[in-house]
């Protein structure tokens, strides 16, 4: 082809003559993904991250790293003349004077949210279908790894702002560390560079982990995890005859997925934009600067935190000691085995499953929850204890609400979150058989319909295929 | 000059010609083939124009500086980018050929490959002649490597100085001063109020290390009943505790005098993340709440001049509780 020829071609010949990438690319246009919107729920958590990237880069541009204490004399006049770091000055100084900058702000922080939403919500789809079975479980280690990296990441992002919320955020934060048992306290020294508020390099140690390391981090695990992702293809429902283990049903990449994707991209990034805009998130000029000595009543977290809260709040008053030497101080329980457990669950959920069902195949058909009701019955029981423990991190609002005494409700959760998730796993597995139930049932008649309808045509009553006729 | 008109050409044609005829007959065509959907089509041409209009705005407004900028900023911005992301859409809706493709599983295993990774590796090492021993000091040499790469980060900061946890700023005779650095009074301090203090001439870097700030109320004496041990550390009813709560390090900030809550009818110091509750007329007990120590106190005293001054240091270590947090006692004179 020469001159003369379209300017794909040209721009094709190209490509390929240097990168020798043409038969990757004829392959990845034609890559097939299965048409259900639950698999959409891992884009959008990807471009929110790359929202999270975008409007990042544009914060670090103006973020000051530094715990220095100075003296406000900026635009907003209930600050003047406060002592605060420049750290939150510097917040202070982008969300109120440079132009655009409490939109790219606030859009970061409604990113992360979703961010995390969308990465539950993906884990939750590929949990209750089984979508983490073999081939497939390094891709799910890799995603559930990620989730907690993100987790630590925003929990970072949240801290360098230093107003007082995230003062408070940060030293809850340091003393669940301080109590993992044996070497809490040598950690936290070593991370902090002595005991709270730590050294002065604390602050940028935290900022390049924030806007370096860990995104770093998880960029390389999101890679990995498409790799896989691509490698083994996407699972599918069975939803036709053509569907099997064996072959994938789907549209493909290009041209008719490509646009779709692209256009979800543009919506979460929109979505966000108007979040970020029009609906006010974290006003810190409100909350002032944190300082040790200082703490305001009724701080809530952002809501994926909201579950170390409510776990710190519920575990009844000790400290595991011996002696003079205390084992396991209290934070450690809600704030460090809760969410271990969790994770550890996650983790070992496969091969758990795996042990005990001996399920050694490979899978490329999910199941839908219905189809495995152990799973999704201890899914449900999972879920119910987590939500409920975050439900606790609330009272305090509910007390403010409805009256309702703080005490007793803690004395509630305390027992309710044993009792409740025992109920909630208990519900949904009769659910499962019962949908189940309803399926066989109905199979059986349609079967009987089928039959009698053949038997009828045979016998010269009417016509074949025709239900409504027999029905009415 | 001919390659500039040649662009300019077929800019133009990009712009406004027709689809050629493609020299390919259908039967030979990768992508199927289905009729023109003009509706669709002017639909989304419609939203190129409204992306651009939005996009405008959003530099109008950034140049502009209208009231209520960041609303419209986000507005103008997140508009233009949900108008392209809707053209997309009916573009793979409407426009381009939904296919549905079979397409088979890649191969779940390559049992031959397998077969020959584990044989290459298992034939290269057959010069070897004592392997347990070899695969031992690997393991050896890997992992003391290991060790000294790690071993740096121990500048990052005082890991093995843990006793940084035990030191305090309070000393005997020390005066108590408000935020502003004025020492309080003994008269200075009213029942059902709540005051913040800290030790006398400390920086204000100083000032946010978690044994700093102790908190002040006042009681009827009537109304302590103090251990044996914590004797004599009010100060006619004037009691002292550490501010930060013994479980998780915040400040505790809620003085709960009897006021109101009829059902809870004691004095309470709370703290607000996560509503430790301690009993300031015992010590500082726990009441509620997750804190597994007590409020450390400090011991106070009257001079003569009727300034506040400690009496001594806390009579337990200040601050979240760690490994070895209780050796307080064995470390403070």
């Amino acid at each position: 082809m020469s001159r003369g020829a379209p300017i794909t071609r040209r721009a094709v010949r190209w490509l390929d003559s240097r990168s020798g990438s043409a038969p990757f690319l004829r392959k990845t246009l034609r890559y097939v993904f299965p048409d259900h919107w639950s698999f959409l729920l891992g884009e959008v958590a990807l471009y929110a991250f790359t929202v999270l990237v975008a409007t990042g880069i544009y914060l670090t541009l103006f973020y000051v790293d530094s715990t220095k204490e100075i003296v406000y004399h900026g635009s907003y006049a209930p600050l003047q003349g406060q002592k605060m770091s420049e750290a939150y000055a510097s917040v202070v100084h982008i969300s109120l004077q440079v132009k655009a900058g409490l939109l790219i702000r606030q859009t970061h922080h409604w990113a992360a949210n979703i961010f995390l939403a969308a990465i539950v919500l993906h884990l939750f789809r590929v949990f209750f279908t089984g979508a983490y079975r073999k081939p497939r479980e390094l891709t799910y280690v890799l995603g559930v790894t990620m989730l907690i990296v993100s987790l630590l990441e925003a929990y970072m992002g949240y801290s360098l702002v230093d107003d007082l919320l995230s003062g408070m955020g940060l030293v809850i934060g340091y003393s669940v560390g301080l109590s993992l048992p044996f070497v809490g306290a040598n950690l936290m020294a070593l991370i902090f560079q002595g005991p709270f508020p730590g050294g002065p390099e604390f602050f940028p140690r935290m900022y390049i982990a924030h806007v370096f390391l860990f995104p770093l981090l998880i960029a390389t695990l999101l890679g990995a995890h498409l790799v896989l992702v691509a490698s083994k293809h996407h699972t599918q429902f069975k939803r036709k005859r053509s569907q099997t283990e064996r072959s994938l049903v789907g549209v493909p990449m290009w041209p008719g997925q490509a646009p779709r994707s692209l256009g979800l991209a543009l919506a979460t990034a929109g979505l966000l934009f108007l979040l970020g805009g029009l609906v006010e998130i974290n006003p810190i000029w409100l909350w002032g600067p944190f300082h040790t000595y200082s703490s305001t009543n009724g701080a809530q977290p952002d809501w994926y935190l909201g579950w170390l809260i409510g776990g710190l709040r519920l575990v009844p008053s000790f400290d595991w000691t011996i002696g003079r030497y205390t084992v396991v101080p209290n934070p450690f329980w809600g704030g460090a085995a809760f969410p271990l457990i969790v994770f550890g669950f996650l983790y070992f959920w496969p091969w758990l499953e795996r042990k005990v069902t001996g399920d050694h195949a490979f899978h490329n058909i999910v199941e839908r929850p219905r189809d495995a009701p152990v799973r999704t019955a201890i899914g449900v029981g999972m879920i119910a204890w987590v939500v409920l423990v975050f439900m606790a991190g609330g009272s305090d609002r509910v007390y403010v609400l409805f009256g309702i005494t703080y005490t007793s409700q803690i004395w509630v959760y305390r027992v309710l979150v044993w009792v409740g998730p025992l109920v909630a796993a208990g519900i949904a597995w009769w659910t499962c058989t019962a949908l189940q139930g309803v399926e066989r049932v109905d199979g059986a008649r349609h079967e009987a319909e089928a039959r009698a309808r053949l038997a009828r045509a045979r016998r010269g009553e009417g016509p074949p295929g025709d239900p409504g006729a027999v029905e009415s | 000059m001919s390659r500039f008109r040649d662009w300019l050409v077929s800019g133009a044609l990009l712009v406004v010609g027709r689809r050629p005829r493609r020299p390919l007959d259908d039967a030979r065509r990768l992508v199927p083939k289905a009729p023109p959907n003009l509706a669709a089509e002017t639909l989304v041409l419609l939203l190129f124009g409204l992306t651009s209009l939005s996009a405008i705005g959003f530099v109008l407004v950034y140049a502009l500086d209208p009231p209520a900028q960041t609303q419209l900023l986000g507005a103008t911005l997140g508009l233009a980018l949900l108008f392209l992301a809707l053209a997309l859409i009916v573009v793979g809706q409407k426009l381009v050929v939904t296919e549905e493709l079979v397409e088979e599983y890649p191969a779940p295993e390559h049992p031959h490959e397998q077969a020959l990774v584990g044989e290459l590796i298992e034939e290269s090492g057959d010069r070897l002649t004592r392997k347990g021993l070899f695969k031992l000091g690997l393991l050896g040499a890997g992992g003391t490597l290991g060790l000294a790469l790690l071993a740096p980060v121990v500048s990052l900061g005082p890991v093995f100085r843990v006793r940084e946890y035990l030191t305090s700023p309070w000393r005997k005779g020390r005066r108590l001063v408000d935020d502003k650095g004025k020492p309080y009074k003994a008269s200075d301090i009213e029942a059902d109020n709540f005051y913040s203090a800290f030790p006398e001439g400390i920086t204000e870097t100083q000032k946010e290390a978690i044994e700093a700030p102790v908190l002040l109320i006042r009681l009827p004496e009537s109304a302590l009943s103090l251990p044996p041990e914590l004797q004599g550390y009010d100060a006619g009813g004037i009691l002292a505790y550490s501010k930060i709560c013994t479980h998780a390090g915040c400040a505790i900030s809620m003085y709960r005098a009897p006021l109101f809550q009829p059902d809870e009818p004691k004095p309470a110091l709370v703290c607000p993340c996560h509503y430790s509750t301690f009993d300031p007329t015992d010590g500082g007990s726990v009441v509620f709440g997750p804190a597994g120590r007590k409020l450390p106190m400090l011991p106070l005293t009257v001079d003569a001049r009727g300034y506040l001054r400690a009496n001594g240091d806390f009579d337990e270590a200040a601050g979240p509780s760690w490994w070895g947090v209780r050796i307080w006692k064995d470390t403070s004179s």
